[in-house]
């Protein structure tokens, strides 16, 4: 007896569980043009804005002043596991007589990231940052090296330090 | 001449007469014969064509995505560029195959699939031939295409192919079973074979409707044997993409290829033609007895958008199936179908002969 409602039960259970799925693509399939989500990128590039988790490139947020927070430790530099990243630094004196090792160009080669982050994630003082853009495409390698550091760009001064 | 869109019964014969004044009788059926292989030929390319495009779409829009829309308006031409493409392809010869099996396996396939449609009627008087015994023929002549797929996994000499094609046979095999049964359900109702006199007998309502529970329970074992037999998904156990790649059209390359895939989805339109006859008035449009206003504005409708518009609708719904339902295992699929369904259609048939003979059918 138990046997025989097993078997209608079964039966009237699964066609429910079917109906409720075939109800799910029929609801996507009557309101398709509203939940499609699928990105028309060429034509739709002026408005396509990726989400803020995309991994497009490695970049060093720069303030109003032309400041970033970059001391040129290096760390990255190490971390990197493809040898993509080179810190050219240059020594400054300052008005005390002291020598300081300053940033002079942050060089990121983009044709050999694998944009696992190592560096974001390394960086003791947050210098660099994930941006969204993600056409890279050039016509030579060389234009794959990019100085991230702006043009006469310097380090932004800690509050109550020195 | 008298050109009437719904009844085309006087435009066949003014073909008819009009060729028996110009040549002998033989000569009359030869060009007849012709004239109706071309356009079934024409008619069968353009379906397949719109089904494949047809059926992107559905699944696209199920999934939310867009499908095809680079070629033409809406991505139209999609599947003719893709037929283009095919076309020029290179055929690949399998060096140990059997030559002659492997190249006569697609046309096998092709050729059932063909077959069937002689027998649909599409409209009144559009019909190519009209047997007595007319869903005997549907049957007999749909289960050639399992020849055609076992010969071509026997013939690739290919271990995929061959379970492939052992897999589809024994579904096919199976499934018919339970389509067979399905449909002399509704013959028991109908009282005739003949398909022309099973649409006519729904003239005052459709099967669906007049033939109570028993009508329905073998319209919903019809549409899951039918999706079985025509190897569509769920049911689609032949093409394992991990295991067996594309089961039985695995060692085939362009247009051959091409073949096996359109007359997947020329038995997919052949079995929704029969869903939409037997279950659903066919060319009849829609009645209730005792609404005269309503059964003649119904009737302005032409008896062919009647047909095209359930068939549209039954060939949804098996899409509609195959992008929602998970696969089944080969043992789930067999238990299904002699555990399930064979028991049930048997009861079913009982059941259809009880209500006719008590006379509870309207």
């Amino acid at each position: 007896m138990r046997g025989f409602i097993n078997y209608f039960s079964g039966m009237f259970n699964g066609i429910l569980s079917l109906l409720k799925g075939m109800g799910v693509t029929g609801k996507y399939f009557f309101t398709s043009p509203k939940t499609i989500v699928t990105q028309q990128y060429p034509e739709n590039r002026k408005t396509l804005e990726m989400f803020d988790s995309y991994k497009g490139e490695v970049t060093m947020p720069h303030n109003e002043n032309n400041e970033h927070k970059c001391t040129a430790c290096g760390i990255c530099q190490i971390n990197c596991p493809n040898g993509s990243i080179e810190i050219v630094s240059r020594e400054v004196v300052n008005e005390e007589g002291k020598k300081r090792k300053e940033l002079d160009k942050h060089l990121y080669n983009i044709g050999q990231c694998s944009f696992c982050g190592l560096c974001i994630k390394t960086c003791p003082s947050n210098a660099l940052a994930w941006g969204q853009e993600f056409e890279h495409s050039m016509f030579t390698r060389d234009k794959f090296i990019k100085t991230l550091n702006h043009e006469g760009s310097k380090l932004m001064q800690k509050k109550g330090v020195e | 001449m008298k050109f009437d869109i719904y009844d085309f019964t006087s435009f066949t014969q003014w073909i008819d007469q009009s060729l028996r004044s110009v040549m002998a009788p033989f000569w009359v059926m030869i060009t007849e014969m012709a004239i109706i292989g071309v356009a079934i030929l024409a008619f069968y390319a353009l379906v397949g064509l719109f089904l494949v495009y047809a059926e992107r779409k559905v699944c696209a829009f199920m999934q939310n995505r867009v499908g095809p829309n680079r070629v033409g308006p809406y991505g139209i031409f999609q599947t003719i560029a893709d037929l283009i493409k095919l076309l020029m392809k290179e055929l690949v010869y399998i060096k140990n195959a059997d030559k002659l099996l492997f190249n006569i396996a697609p046309f096998i396939v092709i050729t059932a699939s063909f077959l069937a449609i002689a027998a649909i009627p599409f409209a009144k008087g559009l019909h190519a031939i009209d047997f007595n015994i007319g869903i005997f023929y549907v049957i007999a002549v749909s289960s050639l295409g399992v020849i055609g797929i076992l010969l071509a996994g026997w013939s690739s000499n290919s271990k995929y192919s061959l379970i492939g094609a052992m897999r589809s046979g024994a579904q096919i095999v199976s499934y018919e079973l339970s389509v067979g049964l399905s449909l002399i359900t509704m013959v028991i109702l109908a009282g005739s074979m003949q398909l022309s006199t099973i649409v006519e007998a729904q003239a005052n309502g459709w099967f669906i409707f007049t033939g109570h529970i028993p009508a329905i329970i073998a319209f919903v074992i019809f549409l899951i044997a039918s999706t079985a037999e025509t190897n569509r998904g769920p049911f689609d156990l032949a093409e394992a993409e991990s295991e067996l790649t594309a089961g039985f059209h695995t060692e085939y390359s362009g247009i051959r290829f091409a073949f096996f895939f359109l007359a997947e989805y020329m038995n997919m339109f052949i079995v929704a033609s029969i869903a939409a006859t037997i279950f659903w008035g066919g060319w009849m449009p829609f009645h209730v007895p005792g609404w005269e206003g309503f059964n003649t504005v119904m009737d302005y409708i032409p008896p062919f958008l009647w047909y095209i518009g359930k068939t549209a609708f039954m060939i949804f719904i098996l899409m509609w199936f195959k992008w929602t339902f998970p696969r089944l295992r080969i043992d789930q699929l067999l238990t299904l179908e002699w555990k399930y369904l064979l028991p049930i259609n048997l009861f079913n048939v009982v059941l259809m002969a009880f209500v006719v003979l008590m006379g509870w059918h309207w």
